[in-house]
């Protein structure tokens, strides 16, 4: 098997693992509780919030726990604009953001906020002057990605930033999910950053866990109510194994991939080039401003969702663009965004690499793709 | 401080050297104290004689170490020593080293060499001008002076190897724990009780810990706390040996059988009572307690009297004249204070009445005891005890450890 799929999930490492069970069966307190157990259970939390802090450098008051990034994304979406919403009704997105992003942006139009979409250029960059031109008085809030997640674009958060430098009143939002650990810290949150979102099964953490930061002094309304947990933002038993594994699992990876960017770009440039000898490929992620671990392509006139199954019959699991949205069999709506035609972007598949993938793997599956290719050319 | 490659620290007496006859007892003392308080660092080895102790560093930073030293009792004041060959090339090298590093503009100097090892080359006289003249040479507009000179470089050439050293750190003074004898010290988990055991420390008195827990009305918070603080206590003199009592049945019994404006003064006498036979058993001489005079109402001269009747045994009561914040200030000092503050209920507060007596009389608690079978009670408390070891290196805590692994 060869797993290609890993900005959708990543398999879960070992060690991980084995600290979420080692957490979940000896760490049985409620960190709510007053009892010993209690105690064991928050020492636990707060040394896991403290190792995620660190990896990011930043405080310990500033990360919180959820679900992952779906959460993520609604709960600074929401959170923010209900917290805000004496300031201002008007918030702005990125026209390639990720549905959590997008939907809650939509909801919030249903709720009387008004949302501008900021558009992006050919190559899915949000485009800075379009962006300037939809801030307003009344805007509160700017969520912008990290990087794509369907074709791996490295949004400009620099220049965003910067942009930003004489607007304190906006608040700057980041979704990282694929973003951490495939570029430096300083580029997926600049210091203007004040909300970013992140999910630890993108890096090979448990499912159904996350976190987000929030910048000391800021502030969002609480989504969950209840107990009063997470300094009374974010109300619900801590799924403390689940934190444990996140908190193992950032550390591993950053060492992991910090050390394996090399190794990575290498498999990009192989598969990029073999796929440019093809007349009838097009790719979308390109070499310059993309991260190393993702390439979508498209086959003229193939859907992708039937290259998709074409490699799984030789158990190679790629996606067609976004996890989140290929079951719907819409097209890419990044790349619809960046006005690729809906024939084109319906036929985009991705391929996302791990540092544990390796040259073998990409060799066999240039090996099968060359395959398909003359088998899908014929049938056309 | 410099980063200078220290080999050695020379430790002075300052007290100790009035002790005649016991002296070496109290010298011993100290250097198994320091043994303890050290016992992170397994390759620090310590000497003592008559005049100094020695702790040879084997390669332990000196920093850290020096930081845990400083505190322990019966160290007047140290030195940390470089270890050089025996030669006056290499001296001289030394010297010439060393005053680059640490002279700075407009200091006064001397050198105070001192030679045991009578079959080097130079006396001390010759050795005390030709590294003079050394500093001279490596600084030409380095001042001499005799008296109180800024940096006092000294020189000792001893059997093994030439030792350079010329800082001096405050040590704690006081004296070594233990050579006073042992006390019992009542350890609730207030701010004040932590901060009475410091000072019976600071006295050479060995203290053991004496905490009242009653489950399930005081929960295993206070009981750690108590514990914590008792292990901030082990760095002024080593282990500590913590006595846990089980006090619920007493408390129960009191609270049934004697009048609310008694329940006070009645459990601050069981509590003696207790306290006392533990001290009996395990040879202490005195009891320790952190009472402060009028702070509450067991505090009171009136109070002190009624609960004092039960025994004959000295009570040392170190903070009794400090105002609050005087305490306060001290157990700051100590690293106790934030322990202190944490909000776990003890056994004094349980079940403390509305209104106490402020003056009871002793009569009146005599006669209300007369309802309960002292005796039995007392020996029920003591024969439960429990007992655990507070070491220097408690604050390694384990859970702390395993948390790492985890993670």
């Amino acid at each position: 098997m060869i797993y290609f799929d890993n900005a959708a999930t990543t398999a879960i490492y070992p060690q991980v693992l084995k600290t979420y069970t080692d957490v979940a069966t000896r760490i049985m307190g409620n960190p709510s509780s007053l009892h010993d157990l209690g105690t064991v259970a928050t020492r636990m939390l707060q040394a896991s919030r403290k190792q995620i802090a660190d990896l990011l450098g930043k405080a310990t008051s500033e990360i919180y726990f959820t679900s992952g990034g779906t959460e993520g994304d609604n709960w600074i979406i929401k959170g923010l604009a209900f917290e805000k919403k004496v300031y201002g009704n008007h918030i702005i997105v990125s026209d390639v953001e990720h549905p959590a992003v997008k939907e809650s942006a939509a909801w919030l139009m249903s709720q009387g906020f008004e949302v501008d979409f900021a558009p992006v250029d050919s190559n899915g960059f949000v485009s800075l002057d379009a962006l300037a031109s939809l801030i307003r008085r009344e805007t509160i809030l700017i969520s912008v990605m990290a990087v794509n997640n369907e074709i791996g674009a490295i949004e400009p958060l620099h220049q965003i930033a910067a942009l930003l430098a004489d607007k304190p009143t906006i608040s700057f939002h980041v979704d990282a999910v694929q973003a951490i650990g495939k570029i430096p810290l300083a580029d997926m949150l600049p210091q203007r950053v004040d909300f970013a979102t992140f999910s630890a099964h993108k890096f090979h953490g448990p499912r159904g866990v996350g976190f987000i930061y929030m910048k000391k002094g800021k502030n969002l309304h609480p989504l969950l109510s209840g107990g009063g947990q997470e300094s009374k933002k974010r109300s619900t038993t801590e799924n403390i194994a689940g934190i444990a594994a996140t908190a193992k699992a950032l550390r591993l990876y950053v060492a992991e991939t910090e050390s394996k960017q090399v190794k990575l770009a290498a498999m990009k440039e192989v598969l990029l080039t073999a796929l440019e000898a093809y007349s009838d490929i097009v790719i979308f992620s390109q070499r310059d401003g993309f991260i190393p671990n993702v390439v979508t392509f498209g086959m003229k006139g193939v859907r992708g969702e039937v290259l998709v199954h074409g490699f799984e019959a030789h158990e190679i699991y790629i996606s067609t663009t976004s996890a989140c949205s290929s079951k719907a069999g819409l097209a890419s709506s990044t790349l619809t965004a960046m006005h690729v035609s809906p024939r084109l972007a319906t036929s985009a598949v991705r391929i996302s690499l791990d540092p544990d993938n390796n040259m073998a793997e990409i060799e066999q599956f240039l090996t099968i793709f060359k395959q398909l290719h003359a088998k899908f050319q014929k049938i056309q | 401080m410099t980063n200078l490659n220290y080999s050695e620290i020379l430790i002075r007496y300052g007290e100790l050297s009035t002790k005649g006859k016991n002296r070496m007892k109290f010298i011993t003392r100290l250097a198994n104290n320091i043994r303890e308080v050290l016992v992170e660092w397994p390759m620090v080895s310590v000497k003592s004689d008559r005049d100094r102790t020695h702790i040879f560093l084997n390669g332990a930073a000196y920093g850290p170490l020096s930081e845990k030293l400083v505190k322990v009792f019966g160290v007047q004041n140290f030195s940390p020593a470089i270890k050089v060959e025996k030669t006056m090339p290499a001296l001289e090298a030394a010297v010439a080293e060393l005053v680059k590093k640490v002279y700075l503009e407009g200091m006064t100097f001397k050198i105070s060499a001192k030679r045991s090892d009578h079959e080097f080359e130079l006396d001390s006289t010759e050795l005390n001008r030709e590294l003079g003249h050394t500093v001279m040479e490596t600084i030409p507009y380095a001042k001499v002076q005799m008296k109180r000179p800024d940096i006092d470089l000294r020189v000792e050439i001893r059997p093994d190897a030439a030792y350079l050293s010329y800082e001096t750190v405050k040590g704690a003074g006081g004296l070594p724990v233990g050579t006073a004898g042992k006390g019992m010290l009542m350890l609730s988990g207030g701010i004040d009780s932590p901060v009475a055991g410091y000072l019976a420390l600071k006295r050479g008195v060995e203290i053991e810990a004496v905490h009242f827990a009653s489950p399930p009305y005081t929960g295993p918070g206070s009981l750690k706390k108590a514990k914590d603080l008792a292990s901030k206590l082990t760095v002024f003199g080593g282990d500590i040996q913590f006595i846990e009592v089980p006090f619920t049945e007493i408390q129960e019994e009191i609270k049934e059988k004697v009048p609310m404006p008694y329940l006070m003064t009645v459990t601050r006498r069981f509590m003696m009572r207790v306290v006392d036979e533990i001290r009996a058993r395990r040879h202490g001489q005195v009891i320790i307690n952190g009472e402060s005079l009028g702070q509450v109402a067991s505090q009171t001269l009136g109070s002190m009297v009624a609960i004092n009747a039960v025994t004959t045994t000295p009570i040392i009561r170190p903070v009794v004249t400090l105002d609050k914040l005087e305490i306060i200030e001290l157990a700051e000092k100590i690293d106790t204070f934030n322990i202190s503050i944490q909000p776990f209920e003890d056994c004094c507060t349980i079940f403390a009445p509305p209104q106490p007596k402020t003056n009871p009389k002793l009569e009146n608690a005599e006669k209300f005891e007369q309802r309960l079978a002292i005796d039995e009670l007392v020996q029920r408390a003591v024969d439960g005890i429990m007992i655990s070891q507070v070491s220097a290196d408690a604050q390694v805590d384990t859970l702390e450890m395993d948390i790492q692994d985890l993670l």
